[in-house]
C-alpha cells in the first residue's frame, strides 16, 4: 500500500466532513420546553453517543429520569451531580458533534431569568441562538429576554424551534399564531434571519428527520438548516486590527508581535501604527512555525515583524494606519451585571479589553434595560443579571471599535479588585467626545513650586474605621499638632463635607461610594495646593479607599487604619448613633447593619484602646517624617 | 524508526519553520489558533506558569501548539510530570527523549512516601492509587514550585463535568475546584486574576474533540507514544479490560497466562488501569480511520472513571487534573 496516498486518501475524507466548517450555536429556553432533550436528540441521532455512554445514560435514567423507561436525554447534559439530583442546568456545558457536512459546538445555557448571565456567556461565542419555545406555552417573557440577550450578544441568526408539537396535535395553526406573535416582537431588532421550524424533539420529528406528522410543513429540519446555514461574517473586510498579547524576543537579532488578528488583513509592506501612541512602521514579515506567510486575516494568531523599532507593549494595538480605531478614555456601553454584589457608579473595577487592562468606573447609569418588556428605566445601581447603558471612565485611553462593528475590539469584562470575580460584561457602543475636548491646560505655577513654598510634601492622611473608633479626635490632634510645626493643611470630615458638597447623598451603598469618590476627588485638589489634609472618613469598602489612593501620585495617599473593636465603639457611642441603629432608627449603619473591610495593608495602624490619642497622633507624625513627608 | 530518531527529526523542523505542503484543515486552523491565543495570554499574564504534562497525544498536541505559539522563542515554562511509577515504560522513553531534543526544561514529580510504602493499583485499589501518587503528587508539585498558572490537556468532549469547565479554571490555595462558583468566560477575554497561593488551571485543548486531534497529529505530523499503535503485547483479560502486562510487577492471577495479541491503546495512564482494544491499526491513517467507526468513547479504557458517573467531578474538585 503506497502510505503517502493513503494518507492524503484520509486527509481528504476528514476535510471532506468539514467542508462547512464549524458552526457554534446556542439553545435558549428552559428546561421543561425540552431543550436538553433536543440536544440529546442530536447527540444520539448523529451517532455520536458511543456504547459505554449510552449504557451510563441508561442507568441514569432508571435512576434520576423523569422519562419513564425512555432515555432521558437531559441527564446527557447535566453534567453537574446537583443538576442531575435537583433536573436544572446551572452552568453552560459544551457539546460536539458532527455531520457529514459540517462539525457543531453547542452551548446549552439555563432558562430562568438568575442565569442570565450564563446564557450570555454562552451567545459570546456563538453563530446562532436555537429558542426553543414550548408550543402550548407559546412566546414567554423569558423567550423575549433570550432574544433581546443574542440581539446585545450580537447573534445574527435565530432559529425558533417551536416544539412539543406532538401535545398540540402537530397543528398548522398554533405553529403560525406562535410565529406571528414572535416577529412581531422581534423583527424590529434587526437579526440577519429568523427560521421558525416546528417539531417534537423526543421523537425527533423535523430534527434530524422530516415529520409525517407535520407534512403540511415544507421548510428545512433543524439539522438541515443549520448544516447549510451561511454565518460567515465580513470580519476580514474591515480594517486591520491586531491586540498584541506578547513580544517575542528570542535573540536580540529578532523582536516580533505576537497576537491574534481580531479583524481585516495584513501584508508585508502594510503600514501599521500603534493605536495608542500613533507610532507608525511598516510590517516586514508575518512569522509563523509553519513558516512565513503573504497574508494573514482576521482569526489567525500571529507574529509580525516591523521595519522599525518601535515601542510597543502587550495591551497595544496595532492597527491599519489608514482606518484607526477611536482611542479615548470616557466611551458608552451596555454592561451586563453578572455578580451579587450591584454595580455601583463611581466605583473602581478592573477593565479588561482585549490585551489591555486598566481600572475603569462606572461614570453614569444612564439607564436600565427592563430585557423582559425592553424598557429603558432609570437606576441608580445595577443587580446581578441586570443590564444597563451606562458612560465608563478609564483610567488610561484604551483603543477600541464599536462592539457591532468588530466584537473583539468593543467586548471587555470587569473584575471585582478584591475577589478578583468576573462581575460585568460590556459591550462599547461608542466613544464619548467630551475626553478630547476637555484639554489640561497646562499652568505655570505647579504642584511642585506649591509644595515647595510650604516646605513640605503634600498628601492625603485618610483615617478610616467604624464610627466611634476615634478617627476624628487623632485625625484633630494630628492637624493642630502639624499646624503648630508651621506646617500647611486641611480638615475634610463628615461633618464638613455632608452638609455641603455631598448633602444630596444619603447612606445607601452606591451613595457611600459616590461619597468617597468626590472627597478623594476633593482631596486631591488640596494635594495639588500642597496641603496636608487629613480626611476623617468611616470610608467601609477597600475599592474606593483603593480609588482615592489612585487618583494621587504614589506616596500621596497615607492610609491611616483607626482600629477599635466594634464593642469599644459601641460602648463609647459618643454620638448616640449605636442605640439609634440598635433601635432601627438608624438603617445601613457600618459594623452594624452594613459591612466594613478593613484595609488589608494600612501605612499605619493605631490602636486606640492601648494607647491616648495624643500618643496615636505623635505615631502618625512620626511615620510622616519616616516617609518624609514633612520636608 | 526508534522513538528516539523520531523525536530528533521533529525537533528539527522547529530551527527551519517550512511552510506547509497542505495547508490545515480550516477548523483545525481556527482551534490551533484559539489554543494559541490562550498559551499567550497565561504566558503574559502569570509569573510562573506550567504545562501538566502527561506524554499521551493530548499533551503531545498541547506541546505542539506551545512550540507554535511562541516560535521563534521556546515556550517560556517548563513541564511538570507527574510520574506514578506505573505509567508504561514507552511512555517515559519517549516523554525523556523529546525533552532532550527539544531542549525543554522538565520536572517529573513522585510521591516518593507512597511509593515507598508499596502502594500500588491492585493491592490499593484504583481509587488510592489515584489519590496518593497522581492527585496528591500533583499538589505536592504544585506547592513545591508555586506555580500560578498550569496547562492542561483536558477536553470538552471526554467528560460530563469537563463539559462544563471553563477554559480559564479557578483554584483555590487548596487546589480545589468549585463547580457552582466559576467564572462566566465570555468572548476570549480570560479573566486571569487571582491572589497569592490561588492558581488557574488552563485547557487550551478545551474546545478539540478526539477525532480533532487524531487529525492534527496526522496533519502536522506530530511524532506519538509507540504504544498507540497497534503491536503484538503481551497481555491478560480482566473484567473485560485487556491489560498489558508491561513489566514484571503486575501480579498474575492463578493460572493467568499473557498472551501475545494485536492490540493498541486509545488513551495512555498507568499500565493496570488502562485497557487496550483490539486492533489492525499500525499507522496514524489506520487509526484515523478506525477512529471514524468506533462505538466506544476513548474513556471507556479507563478504570478510574467506572467507579460512578460524578467520579470525575469530585476528582477535579480534591484537585485532579
Amino acid at each position: 500500500m503506497d502510505t503517502q496516498n493513503s494518507r492524503t486518501d484520509v486527509m481528504d475524507r476528514l476535510t471532506q466532513s468539514g467542508q462547512h466548517g464549524v458552526l457554534r450555536f446556542l439553545t435558549c429556553g428552559s428546561v421543561d420546553d425540552g431543550k436538553s432533550t433536543l440536544i440529546g436528540r442530536l447527540l444520539f441521532d448523529s451517532k455520536l453517543l458511543f456504547e459505554d455512554q449510552i449504557n451510563v445514560l441508561e442507568r441514569d435514567s432508571r435512576k434520576h429520569g423523569t422519562a419513564g423507561d425512555e432515555i432521558d436525554f437531559a441527564l446527557l447534559l447535566d453534567g453537574l451531580e446537583a443538576e442531575r439530583e435537583q433536573g436544572i442546568t446551572i452552568d453552560v456545558a459544551y457539546r460536539f458533534f458532527a455531520t457529514e457536512k459540517r462539525k457543531f459546538v453547542v452551548a446549552d445555557t439555563p432558562g430562568h431569568e438568575q442565569y442570565t448571565r450564563n446564557m450570555a456567556t454562552g451567545a459570546s461565542t456563538a453563530d446562532v441562538a436555537v429558542m426553543m419555545i414550548d408550543a402550548r406555552k407559546g412566546v414567554l417573557v423569558q423567550t423575549l429576554r433570550h432574544t433581546y440577550i443574542a440581539r446585545m450578544m450580537g447573534i445574527r441568526h435565530i432559529v425558533l424551534a417551536v416544539n412539543k408539537m406532538d401535545l398540540v396535535e402537530h397543528g398548522r395553526t398554533r405553529f403560525h399564531e406562535i410565529v406571528a406573535d414572535y416577529m412581531k416582537n422581534a423583527e424590529e431588532l434587526g437579526f440577519e434571519t429568523i427560521t421558525p421550524i416546528p417539531m417534537s424533539a423526543r421523537y425527533g420529528d423535523n430534527v434530524t428527520r422530516h415529520s409525517e406528522s407535520m407534512s403540511w410543513y415544507k421548510g428545512p429540519t433543524l439539522i438541515e438548516h443549520l448544516e447549510d446555514l451561511d454565518v460567515t461574517t465580513d470580519i476580514e473586510s474591515e480594517p486591520f486590527r491586531m491586540p498584541v498579547q506578547w513580544v517575542n524576543r528570542p535573540n536580540l537579532n529578532f523582536r516580533g508581535y505576537s497576537g491574534t488578528i481580531v479583524s481585516g488583513k495584513v501584508k508585508p509592506g502594510d503600514a501599521i501604527v500603534v493605536s495608542q501612541s500613533g507610532l507608525a512602521a511598516n510590517v516586514e514579515r508575518i512569522v509563523t512555525a509553519d513558516g512565513d506567510l503573504e497574508m494573514a486575516q482576521a482569526g489567525d494568531a500571529v507574529t509580525l515583524v516591523l521595519n522599525h523599532e518601535i515601542d510597543i507593549s502587550r495591551g497595544d494595538v496595532l492597527a491599519a494606519a489608514e482606518e484607526r480605531p477611536e482611542v479615548s478614555d470616557q466611551f458608552a456601553a451596555e454592561i451586563l451585571w453578572m455578580a451579587e454584589d450591584d454595580l455601583l457608579p463611581g466605583r473602581s473595577y478592573l477593565l479588561k479589553i482585549g490585551t489591555a487592562s486598566t481600572p475603569a468606573t462606572i461614570s453614569a447609569l444612564k439607564h436600565k434595560v427592563d430585557i423582559n418588556t425592553y424598557e429603558k428605566k432609570p437606576s441608580r445601581k445595577l443587580e446581578m443579571n441586570g443590564i444597563g447603558m451606562c458612560n465608563v471612565s478609564t483610567a488610561r485611553p484604551i483603543a477600541f471599535d464599536p462592539y457591532h462593528t468588530i466584537r473583539d475590539m468593543g467586548a471587555f469584562i470587569l473584575i471585582d479588585r478584591f475577589t478578583n470575580q468576573t462581575v460585568g460584561a460590556g459591550m462599547i457602543s461608542f466613544g464619548l467626545r467630551r475626553a478630547s475636548n476637555i484639554h489640561h491646560h497646562a499652568m505655570d505655577v505647579t504642584k511642585a513650586d506649591r509644595a515647595q513654598l510650604k516646605a513640605q510634601k503634600p498628601a492625603i492622611l485618610w483615617f478610616t474605621g467604624l464610627s466611634g473608633a476615634g478617627k476624628s479626635t487623632v485625625a484633630n490632634i494630628v492637624e493642630r499638632k502639624l499646624a503648630t510645626a508651621g506646617h500647611h493643611t486641611y480638615s475634610l470630615d463628615g461633618d464638613n463635607v455632608r452638609h455641603g458638597l455631598n448633602r444630596d447623598l444619603g447612606f445607601t451603598d452606591e451613595d457611600r461610594v459616590e461619597n468617597i469618590r468626590r472627597i478623594g476627588e476633593v482631596g486631591k485638589l488640596f494635594v495639588e495646593a500642597g496641603l496636608l489634609v487629613t480626611c476623617s472618613f468611616i470610608s467601609p469598602f477597600r475599592s474606593e479607599r483603593r480609588m482615592v489612593r489612585e487618583l494621587v501620585e504614589e506616596g500621596e495617599f497615607i492610609e491611616v487604619f483607626v482600629d477599635t473593636p466594634l464593642e469599644v465603639c459601641m460602648e463609647r457611642d459618643p454620638k448616640g448613633l449605636y442605640k439609634k441603629a440598635k433601635a432601627g432608627e438608624i438603617k445601613n449603619f457600618t459594623g452594624f447593619d452594613s459591612p466594613y473591610e478593613e484595609p488589608e495593608a494600612p501605612e499605619i495602624r493605631v490602636d486606640t484602646t492601648s494607647i491616648s490619642a495624643e500618643e496615636a497622633a505623635d505615631q502618625v507624625i512620626a511615620k510622616l517624617k519616616e516617609l518624609g513627608r514633612l520636608g | 524508526m526508534s522513538i528516539q530518531s523520531d523525536v530528533r527529526n521533529y525537533a528539527e523542523r522547529f530551527k527551519s519553520a517550512k511552510l506547509r505542503e497542505r495547508p490545515l484543515s480550516a477548523h483545525l486552523k481556527a482551534l490551533e489558533a484559539e489554543s494559541i491565543h490562550i498559551m499567550r495570554e497565561v504566558a503574559s499574564e502569570f509569573s510562573n506558569p506550567v504545562m501538566l504534562y502527561s506524554i499521551g497525544k493530548d499533551s503531545a498536541v498541547m506541546l505542539h501548539l506551545a512550540l507554535k505559539a511562541f516560535y521563534p522563542s521556546r515556550p517560556p515554562f517548563p513541564l511538570q510530570h507527574v510520574d506514578t511509577t506505573f505509567k508504561f515504560r514507552d511512555m517515559i522513553t519517549y516523554r525523556d527523549a523529546l525533552a532532550e531534543a527539544l531542549g525543554l526544561e522538565l520536572r517529573v514529580e513522585v510521591n516518593q512516601e507512597a511509593v515507598d510504602r508499596g502502594v500500588n493499583p491492585w493491592d490499593s485499589g484504583s481509587q488510592l492509587h489515584t489519590q496518593l501518587l497522581k492527585t496528591e503528587a500533583l499538589r505536592a508539585a504544585m506547592n513545591r514550585h508555586g506555580y500560578d498558572a498550569a496547562f492542561g490537556g483536558a477536553r470538552r468532549d471526554e467528560e460530563k463535568s469537563r463539559a462544563k469547565e471553563r477554559i480559564f479554571s479557578f483554584r483555590d490555595t487548596n487546589h480545589g475546584w468549585d463547580p457552582k462558583n466559576q467564572r462566566p468566560e465570555l468572548w476570549r477575554n480570560y479573566n486571569t486574576k487571582i491572589r497569592k497561593g490561588e492558581s488557574i488551571r488552563v485547557f487550551p485543548l478545551s474546545n478539540w474533540t478526539e477525532l480533532d486531534i487524531w487529525q492534527y497529529i496526522l496533519e502536522d505530523d506530530i511524532p506519538i507514544v509507540p504504544l498507540y499503535y497497534a503491536a503484538h503485547r503481551p497481555v491478560v483479560e480482566r473484567d473485560g479490560q485487556i491489560i498489558m502486562v508491561d513489566d514484571e510487577r503486575l501480579p498474575l492471577k492463578d493460572g493467568e497466562k499473557p498472551d501475545l495479541r494485536m492490540v493498541r491503546f486509545r488513551t495512555l495512564g498507568c499500565y493496570p488501569l488502562t485497557g487496550a482494544i483490539e486492533s489492525s491499526a499500525q499507522s496514524l491513517e489506520e487509526i484515523v480511520l478506525e477512529m471514524l467507526t468506533a462505538r466506544t468513547s476513548e474513556r471507556s479504557g479507563r478504570l478510574i472513571d467506572h467507579d460512578e458517573a460524578g467520579s470525575m467531578e469530585k476528582k477535579k474538585r480534591e484537585g485532579y487534573f
